[in-house]
């Protein structure tokens, strides 16, 4: 069976950055599995800019920012397989991909990165009423369609659900010179980030109908009219409120799943909430040397935190291919909880012992918030508190923990975030 | 001329076209879409029944037993996947017990073997995740799950084989019947001319009947939505579970899949509209609240998918099966509700055998009952898949990653005999698009492929076929680089 150090699944940015981190700690047999025909993930098809503002400090498109990390990995001379597909992970870290030049190959690999990415969630899970015609889509894949094949799906638009792709999606098919005319949102507020309702609607004029959901579709073969509602607060529609509009294309962008069907398949732990795995503050799973990072952990917000973390998750598994890593057993494990507020952190648990002197935990917030503090709690002891003048579920939140504090706490059990009025 | 005409190549059209194809004749079918299996057979609960329910001595008895003991053979010739994984009739009210006894002898009497009595412990020991007011069930060791899908175009495919023409997009719009007897099909592709038809047409089977008969009949579609769940939860439950039907009603069944999905369903809602399969609010809320009467703890949040179908539900709940009395030459399979699916090699044989009699039909010297389904590269060893691939690297492309199913499989779906034309064909033939995902991340490449298997331009490719294109024109200046 031919080995690898370390063999990482899926070459989007989540998947390029831990390559270039583990070859930057020192690791040399590294092999990146991509399933589609190119390096850089969906960011190949977000052609938009805004990408790169944190990591670089200019704004790139997704191609070019995608590009940044590939001339990287091509640099380090990093091996990658394109149009392989991975169809399973086993305990003990053998990995079977299969592709048309190879065939099906196993593969035993030192540590394995977890970097799938994460799919949209499709019509059916949403429950949506009416017909089943053509001119339904889920953001991404219209974004696919017009992006990368040069095809308009259609000319009338409207779109359920305002995530991050959704709203891209409205400017850029008013851009191509359809016309959206309405996104509407089953929650009170927005799933994506302030700046792209500013940049891909209101510059548009085009309107968000918050706490509104989809009740019918008409059309036999392709969609003729879509019916909106208001919703009442446990998401009901209410009656007298619907609106049709006539329309050829329905956009749905109403969640993004982490794609971890290989994870569970292979035992790893998932956490409940995000889908993702659970990870320890070196972002390794519940099976030892197999470590997540990128979407397919959680759903981020912005890519720059995606190679932020995917970093940390090279580092990570060239520690534990070169047996650098402290002994579990014998360490301080704190546990790290969300609650009031906050929807979970990531990571899961704390090796005081093997954490590095600053350790970034990100979450996110379950509603908006108003000038409100994020606190940290060293069991009932508030230690950090933060001050927010708005909190929102579409943009992802951070806290710093200091080794040294966690260290002054020999028998602290557990660390909770909290979302707290004051 | 044909000798026989069949209209409708549905699950009941597609059965009497292969068992006609074993004798001497010109036949053909004339579907009104654009392929194989569009109406109520792909939209159904998947189960081949033990036939306990039907009333004894009705048609739809027989046909339904006759039927589920063919099944084996024919997922044999026909190499689809067939599973006997037995269903449980689960009575959730002491006082409604007696009606497990009903059935039971109901059954016996329709000659459905195994059947069996299942005190609250027994039911609960061989389906944990009953619910915890089980008080009884009735076992049927010999009810199945299929793929209406698969069993729909591999019979269509083997009676091609077997000589059958079929022609799609082909909607009878007239019947007349001329003084030498000829039936005339006037269709929005020409004029069909045979000398017996058979009106296999589904929820249309009335209207096409009313054209050459005084004998009115009506048949009302009747919707039923389900819900299809992940593979995750596919074996939340491993029999088919279904509720007894009681005073206040039928309740939904819960069942796995023959590919391990769970389905849920179906309401009954009767409508107007022939084409009505719109699934409505009130529907999937129903059957979110029925289903928990007989399961307990059913992830719905799992759902996949949503959809409707329409049962062919004739006024006197009846099968109508045979020469119509007023139109000589004209057979009726009209009013093919539930257990129409599995009845329906039982119909085929039924009336193909009728057809013999009056026609003197010869049997043909070279029948082919076999059909070889489309290879499934996942029940290989690697070895061999590695030797399949070598040969045909397209075996070695995945396209659809929530089924894994490779460009090979597709490739297969369009070529072969009757092949798939839209995205749905692909969907049914091979499960491309029918996961998680819903076709999110295929449906682009299957796109491409049928692009260029068919040689159709992009903005010609459909979801199912008439005016379901997917992509409207080219984006402005997406052919650029052509400067």
């Amino acid at each position: 069976m031919i080995s690898y150090d370390i063999v990482i699944i899926g070459g989007g940015p989540a998947g390029l950055a831990a390559a270039i981190s583990a070859r930057k700690s020192g690791i040399e047999k590294i092999l990146i599995l991509e399933r589609d025909r190119e390096l850089g993930g969906i960011l190949n098809q977000c052609i938009h800019n805004g990408f790169g503002l944190h990591t670089f400090k200019e704004e790139l498109t997704g191609p070019e920012y995608a590009y940044r990390f590939i001339e990287q990995v091509e640099e380090e001379q990093i091996e990658y397989r394109l149009n392989t597909m991975v169809m399973d992970i086993s305990p003990d870290r053998i990995v079977t991909a299969m592709s048309r030049e190879e065939g099906v190959v196993q593969i035993q690999a030192g540590a394995i990165i977890l970097a799938m990415g994460c799919r949209e969630r499709p019509r059916g899970a949403l429950n949506i009423p009416g017909y089943r015609p053509a001119g339904i889509f889920s953001a991404g894949t219209a974004q696919r369609l017009v992006n990368i094949e040069g095809y308009l799906p259609g000319r009338e638009v409207v779109i359920l659900g305002s995530g991050d792709i959704g709203l891209i999606m409205a400017r850029r098919m008013t851009l191509e010179g359809a016309k959206v005319k309405v996104v509407a949102e089953l929650m009170p507020y927005s799933g994506g980030l302030k700046r792209n309702i500013v940049q891909c609607l209101n510059d548009f004029d085009i309107p968000l109908k918050l706490s509104h959901t989809v009740v019918d579709i008409e059309g036999k073969e392709h969609v003729t009219a879509v019916t909106i509602a208001q919703v009442d607060e446990h998401n009901k529609p209410i009656p007298g409120t619907e609106e049709r509009y006539p329309c050829d294309t329905l956009l749905l962008s109403c969640g993004l799943i982490p794609e971890n069907e290989l994870s569970s398949k292979a035992g790893v732990k998932l956490n409940p909430v995000t889908s993702g795995p659970v990870v320890n503050e070196g972002l390794e799973t519940s099976i030892p040397g197999v470590f997540a990072c990128g979407n397919v952990l959680h759903v981020h917000d912005l890519v720059d935190y995606v190679s932020e973390e995917a970093a940390k998750a090279g580092t990570s598994a060239a520690r534990f291919v070169k047996q650098e890593k402290t002994d579990v057993s014998s360490g301080h494990v704190v546990e790290l909880k969300a609650t009031d507020g906050a929807r979970y952190t990531v990571p899961c648990t704390v090796n005081v012992d093997a954490m590095e002197d600053l350790l970034t935990v990100r979450f996110r917030v379950g509603s908006v918030f108003k000038n409100s503090y994020v606190s940290v709690y060293f069991e009932d002891e508030r230690i950090q508190h933060l001050k927010k003048r708005i909190l929102a579920p579409g943009e992802m939140e951070q806290v710093i923990l200091q080794k040294k504090k966690l260290q002054e706490k020999p028998d602290l059990n557990t660390i909770t975030i909290r979302i707290e009025a004051e | 001329m044909y000798d026989v005409i069949i209209i409708g190549a549905g699950v009941t059209g597609s059965a009497v076209a292969r068992e006609l194809s074993k004798y001497d004749a010109n036949i053909c079918v004339l579907e009104a879409c654009e392929d194989v299996c569009e109406g109520t057979s792909k939209a159904n609960s998947a189960i081949i029944h033990a036939g306990f329910d039907a009333k004894e001595g009705t048609l739809m008895a027989k046909m339904n037993v006759r039927g589920n003991q063919m099944m084996d053979q024919l997922a044999e010739d026909l190499d689809i996947p067939f599973k006997r994984n037995g269903a449980l009739v689960v009575c959730t009210d002491r006082e409604e017990l007696e009606g497990l006894t009903t059935l039971y002898e109901r059954g016996i009497a329709n000659g459905v073997e195994g059947l069996r009595i299942l005190t609250r412990d027994e039911a609960l020991e061989m389906e944990p995740n009953l619910s915890d007011q089980v008080e009884g069930a009735l076992y049927a060791p010999t009810s199945g799950i299929i793929c209406p899908f698969i069993l729909n175009i591999a019979m269509a495919e083997n009676a091609f084989q077997n000589g059958v023409d079929f022609f799609f997009n082909t909607r009878v719009e007239d019947i007349r019947c001329d003084e030498n007897g000829i039936y005339h099909l006037r269709t929005g592709n020409g004029e069909y001319q045979a000398r017996y038809v058979v009106n296999a047409a589904g929820v249309y089977a009335d209207e096409l009947h009313n054209l050459v008969s005084s004998h009115k009949i009506s048949i009302t579609p009747r919707r039923g939505d389900y819900c299809l769940l992940d593979k995750d939860a596919g074996s939340h439950v491993s029999h088919t579970i279904f509720s007894q039907p009681t005073k206040k009603g039928k309740g939904v069944l819960v069942s796995p899949t023959v590919h391990g999905n769970l389905i849920v369903g179906p309401t009954a809602i009767d409508i107007e509209d022939k084409e009505g399969v719109n699934t409505t609010a009130e529907g999937i809320s129903t059957l979110i609240s029925k289903a928990g009467n007989t399961v307990k703890n059913l992830p719905m949040r799992k759902v996949i998918t949503s959809f409707a179908g329409l049962r062919a539900h004739e006024d006197g709940h009846e099968f109508i099966l045979g020469e119509v009395e007023d139109a000589p030459h004209f057979i009726d399979c009209a009013g093919i509700e539930s257990p129409g699916l599995s009845s329906c090699p039982a119909i085929g044989e039924y009336i193909a055998s009728l057809l013999k009699e009056k026609m003197g039909l010869e049997e043909k010297e070279h029948w082919n009952p076999k059909r070889k389904g489309i290879l499934n590269p996942e029940t290989l060893s690697i070895e061999e898949r590695n030797a399949l691939i070598q040969s045909e690297p397209a075996y070695g492309q995945i396209v659809c990653r929530c089924e894994s199913i490779s460009e090979g499989e597709i490739l297969d779906a369009i070529r072969r005999p009757l092949g798939a034309r839209s995205l749905d064909g692909v969907k049914r033939r091979v499960r491309a698009g029918m996961g998680r995902c819903q076709a999110g991340f295929c449906s682009p490449k299957v796109m491409e492929l049928l692009h260029s298997e068919l040689g159709l331009p992009l903005e010609a490719i459909t979801k199912s076929g008439g005016n379901s294109h997917i992509v409207l024109e080219r984006t402005k200046g997406a052919d650029g680089g052509n400067l």
